[in-house]
């Protein structure tokens, strides 16, 4: 059962990393098929784990006092763009361009 | 070679200084060049930090056993004004603004950071081939033992070519520990990535508890299953670095809270009392007959020794690794959201808009690895998968951990398996299957033990028919370190494995190396 074009570009959209060719959408569908392995296993009553501590329940919270900060200028440093202690984004809100519209690989398919 | 009998003693007596030690190992780092080991050598701060070491030994303060010992840090962990890569054009020219916690407790306790080891693309690959600064060459495919008994298909100007990997995802610190430029090298553990270098590359390598050492500054890949790796030639060694690494981190949640005290490792001479098991489906397709054969023979070791030693049954094994190829790429997909080029790492010049920005950054900085991963990630997350998939999974992943349980329950201390299916491949026959066949096979007899959390570990025990390293995993109880690591040592003493003889830097050896290579292991 191959996935639908649709979903590849929703996939692109939600992941914002491209497929590039066709090898990227095989390996998709390989991976699914690995995946679906899975379904062989009687998992009936079985509850899902999150973490292998859960019998420990380490995860736990801290009193809300200011630590460690004060970093600013180390924190900076590695950015590209930035203006005083900003970091610069291109214009927001601009959705990006629909499947018919972008330079993709999925277009042809 | 080894830390507590040999070298510290050497550094303690003032017979070497830390930095001529630190000078030799840079000077090794530099003639082996070749394997590619290293991304980034920090030669300054070395030697500055082996100056700061020995001023320490000479007002005799220095602070342990780890004080002016070389060791090297895989790539994915942060080091404060080092580049700290991935092996990944994400983060090229990134600079750590601070140290991982394992890191800055290994400078805390007076050990020389060498420099930073390579590895697959943010640790996705088990053949450390992946990586944007090329393969990581395994260095016993420059030894005699192997060019003697490698099947002679190439003349002697294609030896170049002959060369095998060094398995992965941690090949860096295995070759570089291995080819004696550091002492220990810290590596990362999410479905066997430090033992299977390790294994491959003839080094210890021991895969801790999760949430034993903190995680804190290592760059994630699987926050459920990811744990700093410890490399090493000895198991005693092993047991130093994670005594001064494990216990609890305020920083990392997900370590326990419970105190870890360090230990010694006795010398276990009764086994009398030890009950070993052998999962049955560990004996998994494409093992080789070799291995097969040295596992038997190790478990036969165990029996005449007087342990007790039982075939014992981990029913779900074989979906351990499909459960990985889920709960992996998608934890994954959420790990690599970060990297958007704003805050750090590359940037693309594209300018249309904050997505487009994101968009072109992720594509021109990751590769094709990652973006698979991400974009199976997302699938498996996606709203009309998640149940099918995502919770299916973290379902098989209890079966999975439960099977461990009651092995353990039903009195067995110690699991003894193999760690790979075969001795290292030649690179020119491990590149024609794709990464994620590859990662499905290797990581077959490693997986499960992330899985579930559990502490294992692997020990060099002997060679291939071929002349390359061949080790055997021993996986252990949550948190029993100690018991692993004792059963462990005793193994390694019975079985001597033999060392490396390095054709090319046999003309480096100086006084220092030239005593630790030809004393014995026991």
């Amino acid at each position: 059962q191959k996935v639908s074009v649709e979903v590849l570009d929703h996939l692109e959209h939600l992941a914002l990393v491209d497929f590039r060719d066709s090898e990227g959408v095989e390996r998709l569908q390989k991976a699914i098929q690995f995946a679906d392995q899975l379904h062989e296993v009687n998992t009936d009553g079985v509850e899902p784990m999150d973490s292998v501590l859960e019998d420990r329940w380490c995860l736990y919270l801290r009193d809300d006092d200011v630590t460690e900060g004060n970093c600013t200028k180390e924190l900076m440093e590695n950015a590209r763009e930035k203006v005083e202690e900003y970091f610069v984004a291109p214009p927001g809100n601009i959705p990006l361009p629909k499947l018919e519209e972008r330079e993709t690989f999925l277009q042809g398919s | 070679k080894r830390l507590r009998s040999q070298v510290s003693a050497a550094l303690k007596e003032g017979r070497v200084t830390p930095t001529q030690l630190c000078q030799r190992c840079l000077a090794l780092i530099k003639s082996t060049k070749f394997l590619n080991a290293y991304i980034t050598v920090a030669e300054e701060t070395a030697l500055k930090q082996a100056e700061e070491s020995e001023g320490r030994y000479k007002r005799g303060q220095s602070l342990g056993i780890l004080d002016g010992i070389p060791v090297a840090v895989k790539d994915n962990f942060n080091t404060a004004g080092i580049e700290t890569t991935c092996a990944s054009n994400m983060l090229k020219g990134y600079i750590s603004p601070y140290n991982a916690t394992v890191v800055q407790k290994l400078l805390d306790q007076g050990a020389v950071l060498l420099g930073k080891t390579n590895l697959d693309e943010f640790a996705m690959g088990s053949g450390s081939t992946d990586g944007v600064f090329g393969p990581v060459r395994n260095p016993w495919s420059y030894t005699k033992q192997y060019k003697e008994k490698s099947v002679p298909k190439f003349h002697s100007e294609d030896q170049e070519s002959n060369w095998v990997i060094t398995g992965g995802s941690s090949g860096g610190s295995a070759a570089a520990v291995s080819s004696f430029t550091c002492f220990a090298a810290l590596g990362s553990d999410t479905g066997g990535s430090t033992r299977n270098p390790a294994a491959h590359c003839g080094v210890v390598g021991l895969k801790p508890t999760y949430g034993l050492i903190s995680r804190h500054g290592l760059i994630p890949l699987v926050n459920s299953m990811d744990v700093p790796g410890i490399l090493t030639r000895c198991v005693d060694d092993a047991a130093v670095l994670l005594g001064a690494l494990a216990g609890h981190d305020p920083k990392d949640s997900t370590t326990i809270q419970d105190d870890f005290k360090p230990f010694e490792l006795p010398n276990l001479t009764d086994v009398s009392e030890l009950s070993i098991g052998i999962p049955q489906e560990y004996h998994a397709p494409g093992l080789s007959s070799e291995i097969l054969a040295l596992w038997s023979k190790a478990a036969d070791l165990f029996k005449n020794a007087g342990a007790k030693v039982v075939e014992v049954s981990l029913p779900h094994t074989r979906y351990s690794i499909v459960c990985y190829h889920v709960l992996c790429t998608a934890e994954v997909a959420s790990n690599m959201a970060r990297f958007d080029g704003l805050e750090y790492g590359h940037r693309s010049a594209m300018k249309d808009s904050t997505e487009s920005m994101y968009a072109a950054t992720r594509r021109e900085g990751f590769n094709d690895v990652v973006r698979g991963r991400i974009l199976s990630g997302n699938y498996f997350l996606l709203k009309q998968n998640y149940e099918k998939y995502f919770v299916k999974a973290q379902k098989v992943r209890r079966l999975i951990a439960d099977d461990f349980v009651k092995v353990f329950r039903s009195g067995v201390d110690i699991l003894l398996t193999p760690t790979t299916l075969s001795d290292a491949a030649p690179y020119t026959e491990f590149i024609q299957e794709d990464n994620r066949t590859r990662s499905a096979q290797d990581d077959i007899l490693t997986q499960a033990a992330n899985m579930a959390g559990l502490p294992a570990i692997t020990v060099p025990t002997a060679l291939s028919e071929r002349g390359l390293p061949v080790g055997l995993q021993f996986i252990g109880r949550s948190f029993q370190e100690k018991q692993l690591l004792t059963v462990a040592k005793w193994f390694e003493k019975q079985v001597q494995f033999p060392v490396i003889q390095l054709e090319e830097v046999k003309r480096h050896d100086s006084g220092v190396f030239q005593h630790q290579k030809s004393a014995s292991f026991s």
